[in-house]
This record gives structure tokens, sequence and C-alpha cells, in this order.
């Protein structure tokens, strides 16, 4: 079953610079799909397409199709206009690069999403601060202290950190743009290790911050060079026997 | 040459401290004798007419007070939601108008304010709210929150701007509408910065001579409330500025004059130690909390 479905998406920035040239996608949902590729390829547009985080930088053009499918199987038109954006960022949520948590404590980063939601129960609230440092491999780090700024924690516990804060909002969709990229290897092995706990509930999108990431990780692949999908399979197939001579070339290291 | 260049910045960084030093000496040189040759219950007394012998320094310091205090209420709510309205809201041409317009803006001398403030203003004021004379305490307050406003903006959007792009992005990832973002995420990332903001306002405001000497009556009327925004008051700042041409040098009233400029010297220095006392706590916590 498709989450997300992209025909012939194109998006340009201000500068005239067109970081996606007709992208064609399909995204399954309640698994692991890898967006891999050499740098400035139009990954991160593309993630932040689906939030439409895009709104919000100089981006003059978008055209194209790109669906989201809602639990009953309607289809929701990502590119509308008046698509309520806020609502839909409760459901495709996003972890970013570098850790970023919110000038709060622990907790409040948590709630902050939910609160925002209109939640006010004190109750509920606990149960997803509990709930989502859990399914991020948090809890058991931070649990005495909870009230403490968030600031305190170490790198990779403040990315997980926000892993747990974007599953506080219990959304439909996770985006991770390079995730581990500022990470130490036992932080990284952590994040992938709670992404294959999560894809059994979530879609998870990754942009991977290297080759043998999006190995490890992928349950589907794709390939994007130059702001065009090359080719997209399952992982394994992918990168056992790609059928593209360009994605051969990047997987083995010959550019890139 | 690298010894003739680094002895030039080196005298050039002592003697600016020198000269401070030596201003502060010079104030209470001239300064302090005021005490022995007044009493302190005349000081404190609420009359302040030299020629007989009143020195009573209560008004001018409350005429300060609250002039200054009018010109705050005006100018940081106005300054930082410009500031937060052109680092966050506006289109980016409208801002690369709007930020060298506030600085231009700053650059205004206060006389001319002050000439704006006594012909248009103090008219305006009186017809409008029908008082006996416009030149009181609330034109010298709006008056001075004009000029500290720009102040504030620039140095409010600098710190504004310098708020990482991504922060607001991991908010409005959250679900975070736009100004929940400006009031939760980015304001308070910008904390040190916009109270630097506000004091340097602020200490503007107090500091200024020209406009509130030339728009606020200088009547040494002691302020008995909020209606005395509505009457002339006046200033330390106007009434050393307007009577020290005129007094005998060494006199008792040429004591009393500096003695004024100490309380004004100690009250804005308590302003900035203020300040920076905000600042290092907020330091020290942030290192203690990264250490």
């Amino acid at each position: 079953m498709n989450k997300f479905v992209l025909e012939n998406l194109h998006v340009k920035y201000s500068d005239g610079v067109e970081a996606l040239k007709g992208v064609s996608l399909e995204i399954p949902a309640k698994s692991i799909t890898v967006l891999f590729g050499p740098a400035g390829g139009g990954k991160s547009t593309l993630l932040r397409t689906l939030n439409r985080l895009n709104d919000l930088s100089d981006v003059t053009e978008v055209s194209g199709r790109v669906a989201m499918f809602n639990s009953d199987s309607s289809a929701t038109d990502l590119l509308n206009p008046r698509l309520d954006v806020i609502a839909l960022r409760r459901r495709v949520a996003m972890v970013f690069a570098r850790p970023i948590v919110l000038p709060m404590t622990i907790r409040e980063n948590l709630t902050y999403g939910l609160t925002l939601a209109g939640e006010r129960s004190t109750i509920r609230l606990h149960e997803a601060v509990e709930r989502s440092l859990q399914q991020a491999a948090l809890w058991d780090e931070v649990k005495d202290r909870l009230d403490e700024p968030a600031i305190s924690l170490s790198g990779g516990q403040q990315q997980r950190l926000c892993l747990a804060r974007s599953l506080a909002l219990d959304p439909e969709v996770i985006l991770l743009d390079e995730p581990t990229s500022g990470l130490d290897p036992i932080s990284t092995t952590k994040v992938e290790a709670s992404l294959q706990e999560i894809k059994m509930n979530y879609t998870v999108i990754l942009v991977p911050h290297s080759i043998q990431q999006a190995a490890r990780t992928a349950d589907q692949a794709a390939f994007i060079l130059q702001g065009q999908l090359i080719e997209q399979a399952d992982g394994k197939e992918l990168f056992l026997n790609p059928r593209d001579k360009r994605t051969q070339d990047y997987i083995e290291g010959r550019f890139g | 040459m690298e010894v003739f260049i680094t002895s030039a910045i080196k005298v050039a960084g002592y003697s600016a401290i020198l000269f401070v030093l030596a201003i502060f000496v010079f104030l209470l040189t001239e300064g302090l004798p005021a005490i022995r040759e007044v009493s302190l219950s005349v000081l404190l007394s609420q009359r302040w007419y030299p020629i007989e012998g009143y020195y009573g320094i209560l008004p001018l310091l409350f005429g300060t007070l609250l002039v200054t205090i009018g010109a705050a209420l005006i100018a940081v709510p106005v300054g930082v939601g410009t500031a937060i309205y052109i680092a966050e809201v506006s289109p980016r041409w409208a801002r690369e108008i709007l930020k060298p317009l506030v600085e231009i803006m700053a650059g205004v001398p206060s006389v001319v304010l002050g000439f704006i403030g006594i012909i248009v203003l103090a008219s305006t004021l009186r017809q409008v709210l029908s008082l006996p004379t416009g030149l009181t305490a609330f034109a010298g307050s709006l008056l001075l929150g004009a000029i500290s406003i720009p102040t504030i903006v620039s140095v409010a959007e600098d710190a504004l701007d310098a708020v990482p792009r991504s922060y607001r992005d991991a908010a409005l990832a959250l679900g975070a509408t736009r100004w929940q973002t400006i009031w939760k995420v980015t304001l308070p990332a910008a904390r040190s910065g916009v109270i630097t903001a506000v004091m340097l306002g602020i200490g503007r405001a107090i500091g200024e001579t020209m406009t509130v000497m030339m728009v606020t009556g200088n009547a040494p009327v002691m302020p008995t409330g909020l209606s005395s925004l509505f009457e002339p008051a006046r200033t330390m700042t106007a009434t050393i500025a307007a009577e020290m041409g005129e007094v005998a040098t060494d006199s008792t009233h040429y004591h009393v004059l500096f003695l004024i400029g100490i309380i004004l010297f100690l009250i804005s220095l308590s302003v900035n130690l203020t300040a920076s006392a905000v600042l290092l706590r907020q330091r020290k916590r942030t290192e203690r909390i990264l250490s």
C-alpha cells in the first residue's frame, strides 16, 4: 500500500535552480524508504515538499502531483495551496540533520507540539512523553531528568529527543533528513535501531548520511541524481543489482 | 614597525579607560562638596529653587523617572514589535527598505525631534487632550520613545536574525503557526540580544537632554501620580543643561548640578550593570549546561 505517490514533480527556487526535474515516485506505507544520492541532488527539497516546509523557503515554482493517502484510502493533494499545512505537519513530522532542541525543558520539548494541537490533559501528555521516549530509545537515559533544559543532553541524546518529539505527535509519516550526520557510531546505531521499531507503525522516509546507512536501513531505496530519480527498487535489490550504470557507479564510490 | 603599531593601539586602549576614569574623578571632585554645603534634608526636599537656596533634587529625579518610564512603556512594545515584524514577518523587499530606514531614523539629531515636538506634538496634544499646555512629561515620553525605538529595533532585529533558521523549521515542522514559533521559540532564543536592545534603548532615553528640555515644560514639580504625565516636568539632564551655563563656578549651585550628574551616572551605570548581569547569568547557565 502506498503512502505517497509523486508524479512529475518539479520544484524551482527563486535563483532559477531547478531542484527537482520531474520526479515520479511511490513511497509505501509502514516501511523505510531511503532517498540517497550526491549532495545537492534535491533530496531535502523532496522531503520538504512532503510536509510543505518549502512554503517558507524561496521556492517559486512547484508543479506536478503529490498525493498522500489517508487511512480510509482517500487521497490528499499536498500541492493544494489551500491545504491546512499546520494539520499536515502534525501528520508528517520531520527530524533535521542537526539536532534542534527548542529552548525549553526535555518534557516541554516533547509536549510542545501536542499542546499546540490543543491537548490539555496532563495524563495524556505524560503518556505521550513516556511512549515517545521509549520509541526513540531514550526513556531510560532521561526519565529522571525530564524537567532539565533539553540543551543539557548530549548530541546523540538531543537527536533522539528530536525523533521522540516528532513521535510524540503520533504522526503517520516521519521524514528524516540525514538525522545521524553529526552523531557518533553508537548513537547512530541507536537511532537506526529505533527506526526499525518505528517502521512497524509509521511510514519512514530517510535521507541517509552515507551509502552504508542507506544499505543497512532501506526497505525501499530511491537513487536521486541532479533532481532526477534514476531508479527505485526494493532495498536489497537496488544495492546488490543496480540496473542503472550511474547507480552502480555511485554505490561503488566512483563519484559522489 | 610592529612594536610601533602595538604600542599605538595600547596607548589608544589605555587612554580610553583613562578618560572615563578622569571624567568620573572630575564629577566626584566637583559634585561631592555639595553634600557638605547643603544638608541632606534640603537635598531630599521637594523644592528646586536654587536662587533662594532650595536644592531639592527629588522633583528632578522623579521627573526623569516619569519621563523615562513613559518612554519605555511606549518604546519597548513598539520597538520589539517592529523588530519582530522586520526579522520574521515582512517579505524580503520590505525588509531591505525598512532596516536602513530605521538606522537612518537613529541618526536624526535630537534637537530636530525636539523642534518637531514643540511645533507639532505639543500643540496637538494641547488641543486633543484640552490641556493648559502641551509641554508635558507625556510629550517628552513620546519623543524619547521615538528616539529609543530605532536603537531597540536595530539591536533586537540583529538578535532575532541571528537565531538559526533551523529553529524555526523545527517548530514549524511540529505544527506551530508562525506566531507560535516567534513567541515560543525565536524570541526566547534571542532573549539576551532583545534584553540588551531594551536596555540600550532605555539608556538612550535616560541620557537624552535636548529633546526633553524643549518639550517637557521644565517645571520642577514633584510628580504625584499618573496624572502628572500630563503636567510639565523637568528632568535631571535638562536641569544641568539649562542651568550650568549661568552658574558661578564653585558656588553651591554649581556643586549641586554636578551632584545631579553623579546621580545620573549612577543610574545609567546600574542600568548597564543590570543588563550585563542578566546576560552573564544566562551565559553562565548555558555554559554550565554545555559543560
